[in-house]
């Protein structure tokens, strides 16, 4: 018995369903959310503000409701997105294994194909994205990067409308695990 | 402890993962640790396709445009409202090859005149993070570029090559948290710290007491060894006493608009920064001399020609005043009146004056005014001793403005 399965939920049983998907999708989705915010936002470049790798981390870890393999899902589309930065490897590792892990972790007590939830899943866990990248880079590598707050907010509240029809459409790929 | 492990399993994969990733962070920190072979497979994987991704739009765009051009129109209302809207599509992507083209045709230019080496690149990319201010060029490693190379468009500096891989090239824009060159203004030579913020540029190390003025450019100073000497960044937006110095805002004139085409500066020489250019002259036209009066042309000519009295000046006259003292001096003389001898006697200054004696006073004289010949020489103007013989011959018949007085 884990801690998790000790706590109390906020769904019937029958509700809280695992969901399982095709491993070429665990590869192509997050790909193409990376590619997304590589070769997109130079044509239109208010979608730069889009963290589509961020919100394919939340998704998968909701849907599989396991905050083990949501960490290890953050942990690799963070560490591949870090593979193409120019900073230090492990940082957005860092911050989407702790995304992964929290957005499993509530899961396991939300009802998450609620479409409100989904909206304040995707602006609370870009909003703490941000916070803990600009956090870490502060105290782990001394940088003195500023944090521009209410652009932030803006671009949570972004990434939330986004996530609902993003959301709906990864629906579409799941499949009940057994 | 296996009791342990199993109670707290979740959080105990939580901390693995986070401790790993620590190591791998801290072992790179700590030893300046080379992760570029995951680098290299990371950009060699995503290259291809962003390039192909680009392959793709081109050709879509053209396929887009035909099938608009291609439709079945039933109604002439539907037919001219596609119609429109075709010629929109077709205007947006001809005014984007025009544009391109343009940029293109500067950049160009701009190369020519650059003194440093210089090799053309085209972005293909972000780099992954919201507004990273990161992007990838297709010039990599093979071309020659290497980490710390300038980047420049025709408008100014554009950013910093920050990671070179075999396949492409990482650079960082100007405006980008982390950037830093050296800069120094047009107009008062202040220098200071160019450092990006993530939207915008300010420049620090300016003290309150140094002079810049707002829409002052600033220049590389080359002091960074990074960018050459001269390379333009951009005016000041807006500048502020503070209680660290001025605070001054720049904008990068080469990061204004889209940016898609760079130069990255192989072999950089230093140049010059330009002067302040001098304010341009109004469009004022200035006419040319007026011609001399013939009456004081010949009388001058004459005086000119006549041997210079003892103790005067010998030399021509020069000025209109040379001229009405030369004229004044010979009508006193004409009428016998010694100035400043008692009794004294009025010289009548509207007489005309004398002629000098010699024929040479008669070469301009017999002109009458309005007949000089355009583009031919005052007469007045003419040297003395090569007027004096030529004129006669032209009007022998004339005569001379001493018998007509006479």
């Amino acid at each position: 018995m884990t801690e998790f399965e000790s706590s109390p939920t906020h769904i019937p049983p029958d509700r809280l369903r695992v969901w399982s998907f095709h491993p070429a999708t665990w590869i192509l989705v997050p790909l193409v959310a990376i590619l997304f915010q590589v070769y997109v936002p130079r044509f239109l470049s208010y979608l730069s503000y889009l963290e589509l790798p961020l919100l394919v981390t939340v998704y998968f870890s909701v849907m599989r409701r396991q905050p083990p393999a949501g960490a290890l899902t953050g942990c690799l589309i963070g560490l591949a997105q870090d593979a193409l930065t120019h900073h230090y490897l492990g940082m957005y590792g860092i911050v989407k294994t702790l995304i992964g892990y929290s957005a499993a972790s509530l899961s396991l007590r939300f009802d998450v194909d609620n479409a409100g939830l989904r909206f304040l899943l995707g602006c609370g866990f870009f909003a703490a994205h941000q916070v803990l990248y600009w956090a870490l880079s502060h105290s782990l590598l001394g940088t003195h990067d500023a944090l521009h707050v209410p652009q932030t907010v803006i671009a949570a509240l972004l990434n939330g409308v986004v996530a609902l029809p993003l959301f709906q459409v990864l629906d579409r790929l799941k499949s009940e695990a057994r | 402890m296996d009791g342990l492990f199993s109670r707290y399993r979740n959080m105990s994969a939580l901390l693995a993962l986070l401790a790993g990733q620590l190591l791998l962070l801290a072992w790179q920190i700590k030893s300046d640790g080379d992760t570029r072979l995951i680098r290299v497979w990371a950009v060699t994987a995503v290259t291809p396709i962003v390039r192909g991704l680009e392959a793709v739009r081109v050709g879509t765009g053209g396929l887009a445009q035909r099938w608009f051009m291609a439709g079945t129109l039933e109604t002439d209302n539907a037919r001219l409202r596609r119609r429109t809207a075709e010629l929109d599509i077709r205007n947006q992507l001809l005014a984007e090859q025009l544009q391109q083209a343009g940029r293109a045709q500067a950049l160009l230019e701009f190369r020519s005149q650059l003194s440093s080496r210089s090799l053309p690149a085209t972005i293909l990319g972000n780099a992954p993070g919201v507004q990273s201010g990161v992007f990838f060029l297709d010039r990599g490693s093979p071309d020659g570029v290497k980490r710390g190379m300038a980047v420049v468009t025709g408008d100014g500096i554009a950013g910093q090559v920050v990671a070179v891989y075999p396949s492409a090239s990482l650079i960082m824009l100007a405006t980008s948290q982390g950037f830093a060159a050296s800069v120094t203004s047009q107009k008062h030579r202040t220098h200071g710290l160019l450092k990006g913020d993530g939207n915008s540029c300010h420049v620090e190390g300016i003290r309150n007491e140094q002079a810049l003025d707002e829409g002052e450019w600033f220049y590389t100073s080359g002091d960074d060894r990074i960018f050459p000497r001269g390379l333009r960044v951009g005016p000041v937006r807006s500048v502020r006493n503070g209680a660290d110095g001025k605070e001054v805002e720049v904008r990068p004139a080469a990061l204004d608009g889209d940016i898609s085409e760079v130069l990255i500066l192989l072999d950089a020489v230093h140049g010059q920064i330009p002067d302040l250019a001098t304010p341009s002259q109004p469009d004022v036209q200035v006419l040319a001399p007026p011609p001399e009066d013939t009456h004081e042309s010949a009388a001058a000519a004459a005086a000119a020609a006549s041997p210079a009295p003892a103790g005067g000046s010998s030399a021509t006259p020069q000025t209109d005043a040379d001229r009405m003292k030369e004229r004044y001096k010979r009508i006193v003389e004409g009428q016998n009146i010694q100035i400043g001898v008692t009794p004294y006697r009025a010289p009548d200054f509207n007489r005309q004056p004398a002629a000098a004696p010699s024929g040479a006073g008669t070469a301009t004289a017999i002109q009458p005014p309005g007949t000089a010949q355009p583009g031919a020489p005052p007469t007045g103007s003419a040297p003395a001793g090569k007027a004096a013989p030529s004129a006669p011959k032209a009007e022998p018949k004339r005569t001379t403005s001493a018998q007509e007085q006479r």
